[in-house]
């Protein structure tokens, strides 16, 4: 098991650094600059831009330039279009945030909805299952973009009892609509998951034997059907942490939380390169050493895998 | 010109009356004098030469003091400068400070002044706004920015603590206008050098305004409170200034009217006419310095039909500038038949002829007009227009399609990102783009410029008499005159067809008094504002 995570962890360098290579090509072949103005700036103005910002060096000079201020420094980089802040501000400023509310919205979304699927496929076709699908369905209808304008109008516009926005790490009433907005349609996701591959692992011979031997039924739920039943719930939370903790754009934006998801798309239609790149190594080593987390949970859970 | 000179140099030394919003009497004062106020973006930047950006300005304004300040009507009012002269030829102004200080008790001195200048024109600092010194005209601005000259070469000296003297490289009638912009503000060298990049942060921050940064969480708020250094604190009532950052219209509309903002200063299209009906005088639309319009390119890439001016006057005559303002953007916006926005100081609309056709006979003219240029049923005209991701351009622009397409003319409409559809009207590709542009300061030629040869100017239009025009304006003792002639060139050579001129539709919380309402500009001031009792 320890070799191969050294193994996967050794691939992860390669992956990343081409990771680096192509969207930093991407970036650059995206017309427009950073400092592309709608009053076009004076070519010498833009010059110096360009050379405070080493824009002028050749491409392939500025990937080599920027993969060693990471690898030595750990230096992303100054921002170009905030310019009293360099990237590793902007995230040490906004990740912690995403990662807050996206957590928090990651835990409720499992519990409501592991809890919510188990409930549904146990009570087969009965009322509580038409109720969990029911619910189900209906946070699915609501994408975040939904929600998120609904909260606002019913918690601060109508009831007043929540701020319509903003962020203190202090007070908690400014993550509740977040979080809830954000949980919402994974919630649904992870309900329906669960349900169909518990009523999956419920009709098959272990469960059988399980209750035939006279097991309590909490028991043969508990410890012979969740377990199996959680794989493809857990491979698909895998990538969904990541993207949870990593921001959302429309919860960003709405709540204007401060958080990174809407860095990564305010940086991409500004072409603020450092930071876009920025964003792009934080998601993509994330998204890489929770691949690794699912793997070796996968493990954990199937004694039929191994590594 | 002399007598523009000798009347300024008899005045000379005059300290004009200061100005702060005063309650009015019978007026009561409310406990609570904060203001917070909505912004759409994080503040980029906090420096003053650094910013590049109208909302960080808003910021900015508060936090700093310039050399002069705007009143609720736009007019130049004493800032850091108590007085000031004009040398004869109107090369030389000579600037007299009052005692202001910075918010951590040092003097603000006429160095201050010029180590900000020179850092906005010293290629090190790479300062978007550089061009700011450059249409300001000072001496060796330009070759500066260029890096032919040191920084120092700039022409603008500390004679002493308290004189300042600014020489230009030629007579320039809004110089006093440039000089409320973010990029003129003093900065406090010793601060800068201190910190670095960090200068800008809550702690950090040294300025000479009427307010100091408390606290700034990027993208969610920044909270300025009143600086007791200020010379003017005395007469400050709105003791903390918020910024809320709020990056969707519609939510930032939704805790405006929870209360969580009490000014709104851009509300959502289309909304304004319900939200006037609801909030009466809470709800208005002043005119704001900015306009609309689609313009032709006319350089060697853009196509052959538009190089016909027939053809041109057709597509100009057929824009029902109505419907676009009355139906479409509902918010006390003005039809446009010429380009510079008509509230600006000093401008006098030029008569322009479509201007009191009624659209019939517009309609007619354009068909008449495009049939005399060989296009009809057979041989109709096929246009595309460009504009950038959002919901108002892709409205004006489908509206646009329809008004040309009842004239026989075909157009595609081509949608790109803002920033590829920059690059694009940079580099001369594409036909009809449409664009907007707003003042740098309170005066025509801000608007005029944009279409001389050597201006912005994307559409690549040239008329060597309208440079010639403005050229003599910059001098000229009456360039109200001039300027009408030189919008009468380019409304006649037809090298944009206007839409509209803007307003700026917004919501303020009853109880807050002084927002300058009559400024084109949109410059305000919170220690000019305050809050009565209800």
């Amino acid at each position: 098991m320890f070799a191969y995570i050294m193994r996967r962890l050794a691939v992860a360098i390669p992956t990343l650094l081409l990771l680096i290579v192509i969207s930093f090509v991407l970036m650059h072949l995206a017309p427009g600059g950073p400092f592309s103005h709608e009053r076009e700036l004076p070519a010498r103005v833009l010059a110096n831009l360009n050379a405070k910002y080493g824009l002028d060096e050749p491409l392939w000079r500025q990937i080599v330039n920027y993969v060693y201020g990471i690898v030595v420094h750990f230096d992303f980089g100054p921002s170009f279009v905030y310019p009293d802040r360099t990237v590793n501000e902007l995230l040490a400023d906004g990740f912690p945030v995403t990662l807050t509310y996206g957590s928090l919205a990651f835990l409720a979304a499992v519990l409501v909805g592991v809890s919510l699927g188990v409930a549904a496929a146990i009570r087969h076709n009965s009322w509580l299952d038409y109720l969990a699908v029911g619910i189900s369905i209906g946070a699915q209808v609501l994408p975040n973009f939904v929600m998120a304008p609904i909260l606002v109008l019913i918690f601060t516009l109508w009831y007043r009892i929540l701020p319509g926005g903003g962020w203190s790490f202090s007070d908690p009433s400014f993550w509740i609509m977040p979080v809830v907005a954000l949980a919402t349609s994974y919630m649904a996701s992870i309900a329906r998951i669960t349900r169909s591959s518990m009523l999956e692992v419920l009709g098959s011979n272990h469960i059988r034997t399980a209750r035939a031997k006279g097991m309590p039924e909490h028991r043969v739920i508990l410890r012979h059907a969740l377990k199996p039943a959680m794989l493809p719930v857990i491979s698909y939370l895998g990538p969904v942490f990541v993207s949870m903790i990593t921001g959302s754009v429309v919860i960003d934006l709405y709540f204007s939380t401060g958080g990174i998801g809407k860095a990564f798309v305010e940086s991409a239609l500004n072409r603020d390169y450092a930071v876009m790149m920025g964003v792009t190594i934080l998601i993509g080593s994330l998204t890489i050493l929770f691949n690794l987390v699912v793997d070796i949970l996968y493990a954990w859970i199937d004694p039929k895998i191994r590594y | 010109m002399t007598k523009l000179f000798t009347t300024t140099a008899l005045v000379a030394a005059l300290a004009l009356p200061t100005y702060a919003a005063q309650p009015a009497e019978g007026e009561k004062l409310a406990e609570d004098q904060s203001l917070s106020f909505w912004i759409l973006d994080a503040i980029k930047s906090a420096d003053p030469q650094l910013t590049s950006s109208r909302t960080d300005s808003d910021m900015i304004r508060q936090l700093f003091e310039g050399l002069m300040n705007e009143d609720e009507t736009g007019a130049m009012i004493p800032g850091v400068a108590e007085s000031h002269e004009i040398s004869e030829d109107g090369l030389t102004y000579t600037f007299h400070l009052r005692d202001a200080k910075w918010s951590n008790g040092d003097p603000v001195t006429a160095g201050d002044f010029v180590y900000a200048w020179q850092r906005a024109v010293n290629p090190e600092t790479a300062s978007e706004y550089a061009w700011f010194m450059e249409l300001m005209n000072i001496v060796n601005a330009t070759a500066i920015v260029n890096g032919e000259k040191a920084p120092e070469e700039l022409g603008a000296k500390a004679v002493d603590d308290k004189t300042l003297e600014v020489t230009l490289t030629k007579p320039t009638p809004y110089f006093l206008k440039t000089l409320s912009h973010s990029t003129t503000y003093p900065t406090p060298q010793k601060v800068i050098e201190e910190h670095g990049e960090a200068w800008t942060r809550a702690g950090n921050m040294v300025g000479n305004g009427a307010y100091v940064l408390k606290s700034h969480d990027l993208g969610v708020e920044a909270v300025l409170v009143k600086n007791d250094q200020y010379w003017d604190a005395e007469n400050t009532i709105i003791d903390e200034v918020k910024f809320v950052t709020v990056n969707d219209q519609n939510t930032g509309l939704t805790r405006t009217l929870a209360g969580e903002i009490d000014w709104m200063n851009q509300l959502p299209a289309g909304q304004f006419p319900r939200l006037k009906e609801e909030h009466g005088d809470s709800v208005v639309a002043p005119p704001w310095a900015c306009s609309y319009a689609y313009i032709f390119n006319l350089s060697d890439k853009g196509p052959e039909e538009l190089k016909d001016l027939r053809v041109r006057q057709a597509l100009s005559y057929a824009v029902d500038r109505d419907i676009i303002v009355d139906k479409i953007l509902q918010g006390g916006q003005e039809p446009a038949y010429f380009w510079t926005h008509w509230a600006i100081e000093g401008f006098e609309a030029p008569e322009i002829e479509m201007a009191g056709w009624t659209q019939q006979e517009r309609l007619e003219k354009a068909k008449a007009l495009l049939a005399e240029a060989g296009y009809g049923p057979d041989n109709p005209l096929e246009l595309t227009i460009q504009y950038n991701t959002s919901e108002d351009h892709k409205k004006l622009a489908i509206a646009v399609q329809q008004f040309w397409k009842a004239i026989g003319v075909n157009v595609t409409l081509n949608n790109y990102e803002w920033k590829v559809h920059i690059d694009r009207l940079n580099n001369q590709d594409f036909e009809v783009a449409r664009y907007a542009w707003c003042g740098d300061y309170n005066e025509a030629s801000t608007f005029l410029d944009y279409f001389r040869t050597d201006g912005y100017n994307q559409g690549k239009w040239s008329n060597a008499e309208y440079d010639k025009l403005l050229a003599e304006a910059a001098t000229s003792e009456n360039p109200a005159e001039l300027y009408k002639q030189a919008e009468q060139i380019l409304i006649g050579d037809m090298a944009l067809a206007p839409a509209y001129h803007y307003s700026q539709p917004q919501y303020i919380e009853p109880s807050l008094r002084g927002a300058p309402l009559d400024n084109v500009m949109m410059s305000w001031y919170a220690k000019d504002m305050y809050r009565v009792a209800e």
